[in-house]
């Protein structure tokens, strides 16, 4: 064969030669800058040129119903400004049109996108753009180093469909992504995407504060924290609670819910799951290639994936990072609120019981503990079993868990409170003007009448409340009298 | 000045500092330099001659002085090939920089053009980079402290907390061991040599690696990647060509000592 492919080639030549034709020169000596035909390319653009819409997050831009090439036009602007990372805790965002994560593209297999970036006039540092989606040097990101006041403008080809992370890619590079410049950029195939009831964009990041988790005020950046890899914080569009209560993500009974999910890092890895659900469809790492009934997929750092799930009974679900310390403890939360009428075919809540007050426990004798005893237990049981929710510094979490810490709810009638540990709470309740509409369990078998009796009063005389105790004695008969009608 | 003599010059120079405070230059001694820029991968060992370095950058006021006596330098007059549109766009007028502008900040929206001009008409020159970056290296009690986080965090919070599109005050910050102020936290200083220090996109290096552009190209273009401070600097100069201007970016000039 090696020995043969001389005398093809001099033929072939030889023939080509001999037989000039215009497809055979155009083969023999392609014209310097002229694009190979490739997978993906369906042409130069048509039509007139078409403004992306680009909308805040969660908000995605319509699907695209269209079905030639055409020339799209981004503009992006990078801005540096001051917002809350947590109620009461501001930090300095780099951002892509103000947000974190930046708006999200949605483009069509084949288009010219031409992005223009600015650089607002009032900022500090030169931002550029690195787009996963554009096959070419940097991304684009050799193209628009944009110095603060300046617009920088490329073009590139959208050649392949999926879910594409974009990013600033300026040194220092690990400080600009996670000061939350990052986005997504979705290449539709080219028969579109199926229908979707709901389309919600949610992009994971962490974030490194000088200070620790929800120490309050403007925050710097720590460049240790960064280095060690050990975020403060890790979050769903850039705020802790930017997807929890009034701004949980809305979906109907019976619906389907599409989820374009981003990381933009810089440096964790996430177990991307939504408590309640199951992913119908996945598609592994943002490619084309879809795994079905999928309960958590990883997203990694600089990667995205299209997660659809159904959402047959109502309420609500919740978006975490199962790597879940994340969750609880670093503000990696979110809700998707599903009204609708109840299916108890699909789900239903038994009755409670008090099966635990019936079982042979050791006799505990309630010895009247001292005060100092009563709170060390109190303190025990509140880290071991409350903290979870509620957080260790009873603070709860916005949109999620209600505040322990200066409840009003707690502090005007501490004896509802022994009912709420030993029978659960469910439903909506309102804690210091905040709405709060999340499932407590009952803790009622779990928890003695002293354990009980003790954590009330560590947490009735800790975390600023007003002070009291709950005896022993108190809880038995709570217990005794069974659940409120 | 040839023409001039010498009694008139100095009352000319005395002019000159009633109008604006006159710059004070500090002696930097000679010495032994690691560059955090890597130099074809490696950290480039320097050995640096003495100079001079002014210990505050150029202000408003002194910028002002400079343009009133070269009217060729006046936005608006100045040809926009050696200073961009947004030249000086900061001040109200070509020689009123307004109640907003305080004489004592450092100037800024000025090009590389216009900051080679200004110390020129001061005896002096921009720095080259290694030079800045020498200086720059020192705190309050070492030369050499960029190997501290403690420092390296200090800065990155200075200049992230700054907020505005002014350079914050000048001074409020110890001096240097060299007497230098504000080299690291307040704004971006033009250096000489910045366009052949890190080439990029620019015309005048047609197809050349843009290294410091690239996401990964900036993890191989510095030897020392914990100077997150500086990478910023470098980033901010290499977006820029010798005309543009930028609301954080000024100068400071340097001399070489007297005789060479």
């Amino acid at each position: 064969m090696s020995r043969m492919l001389p005398i093809v080639l001099s033929a072939s030549l030889l023939a080509a030669a001999l037989y000039a034709t215009p497809a055979l020169a155009a083969k023999a000596a392609k014209p310097a800058g002229q694009a190979q035909t490739m997978a993906g390319d369906f042409g130069p653009p048509q039509g007139a040129p078409i403004e992306e819409k680009l909308v805040a997050p969660p908000g995605v831009p319509a699907p695209i119903h269209r079905n030639y090439p055409a020339r799209v036009i981004v503009r992006m602007e990078t801005r540096e400004l001051v917002k809350e990372i947590a109620d009461g805790v501001r930090y300095d965002f780099w951002t892509f049109n103000g947000s974190t994560p930046g708006p999200l593209i949605r483009v069509r297999e084949g288009d010219t996108v031409e992005l223009h970036l600015r650089n607002d006039p009032n900022s500090h540092m030169t931002h550029n753009i690195d787009m996963h989606a554009v096959m070419g040097p940097g991304g684009g990101a050799v193209s628009t180093a944009t110095a603060p006041g300046h617009e920088s403008v490329f073009t590139f080809k959208a050649l392949r469909s999926g879910v594409f992370v974009y990013h600033c890619a300026t040194p220092p590079v690990p400080m600009h992504i996670a000061n939350g410049m990052y986005g997504l950029i979705v290449v539709e195939p080219p028969e579109g995407l199926p229908k979707a009831d709901h389309e919600y964009y949610v992009m994971q990041g962490d974030f490194y504060t000088t200070g620790a988790y929800h120490a309050p005020g403007l925050q710097s950046f720590d460049m240790q924290k960064l280095l060690a890899e050990q975020p403060t914080y890790v979050l769903f569009n850039g705020r802790e609670g930017s997807l929890t209560g009034d701004n949980a993500l809305k979906s109907k009974v019976g619906d389907t819910v599409r989820l374009f999910v981003g990381n933009g890092g810089p440096n964790l890895v996430s177990s991307f799951h939504v408590i309640g659900a199951i992913f119908d469809d996945a598609n592994v790492e943002g490619g084309t290639l879809v795994n079905h009934n999928v309960q958590t997929t990883l997203v990694p750092a600089g990667g995205a994936t299209m997660v659809e799930l159904s959402t047959p009974t109502p309420g609500t679900l919740l978006i975490v990072d199962h790597s879940i310390t994340r969750a609880f403890m670093k503000g990696a939360l979110g809700q998707i609120s599903v009204s609708g009428p109840a299916q108890p075919a699909i789900y239903e809540k038994g009755p409670s019981t008090t099966f635990a007050s019936k079982t042979e426990r050791p006799v505990q004798k309630s010895v009247a503990l001292s005060v100092g005893d009563q709170m060390a237990d109190g303190k025990r049981v509140f880290s071991q079993i409350c903290s979870a929710c509620h957080q260790g510094n009873a603070m709860g979490l916005p949109g999620a868990f209600p505040p322990l810490a200066m409840s009003d709810y707690l502090n005007s009638d501490p004896k509802r409170a022994i009912s709420i540990v030993l029978h659960g709470l469910s439903g909506k309740i309102t804690v210091n003007s905040t709405g709060y509409e999340s499932v407590m369990p009952a803790l009622g078998p779990q928890l003695s009448d002293d354990e009980i009796a003790n954590v009330l009063t560590y947490v009735l005389n800790n975390f600023n409340n007003k002070g009291g105790t709950i005896k022993a004695s108190e809880v038995k008969a709570v217990r005794a009298a069974g659940p409120a009608k | 000045m040839p023409m001039i003599s010498r009694q008139f010059a100095f009352v000319l120079m005395l002019l000159v500092s009633f109008a604006a405070k006159a710059a004070d230059y500090v002696a930097i001694p000679a010495g032994q330099f690691e560059s955090a820029l890597a130099i074809a991968g490696h950290a480039a060992h320097l050995r640096l001659a003495a100079f001079s370095m002014r210990s505050e950058p150029v202000t408003n006021a002194e910028f002002l002085a400079f343009v009133k006596q070269h009217a060729e330098w006046r936005r608006g007059q100045v040809p926009s090939l050696l200073a961009g549109s947004s030249y000086l766009s900061q001040w109200q007028g070509p020689l009123e920089p307004g109640a907003s502008i305080l004489p004592d900040q450092p100037v800024t929206q000025v090009s590389w053009f216009a900051a080679r001009a200004y110390c020129d008409s001061e005896q002096a020159r921009l720095p080259n980079w290694y030079e800045w970056e020498y200086v720059s290296a020192a705190d309050a009690t070492r030369a050499d402290a960029r190997r501290d986080p403690a420092r390296n965090q200090e800065l990155l919070s200075a200049i992230q907390g700054a907020s505005g599109n002014l350079p914050g005050v000048i001074g409020t910050g110890p001096a240097n061991v060299y007497g230098v102020r504000d080299l690291n936290r307040l704004l971006w200083e033009w250096t000489g040599d910045y366009a052949a220090m890190f080439p990029n996109a620019d015309a005048r290096v047609p197809g050349s690696v843009a290294n410091l552009a690239l996401c990964g190209g900036s993890a191989l273009a510095f030897a020392d990647k914990n100077q997150y401070a500086l990478m910023m600097r470098v980033a901010a100069l290499t977006a820029l060509r010798p005309a543009d201007t930028a609301s954080r970016v000024g100068f400071r000039c340097v001399r070489d000592p007297k005789g060479k």
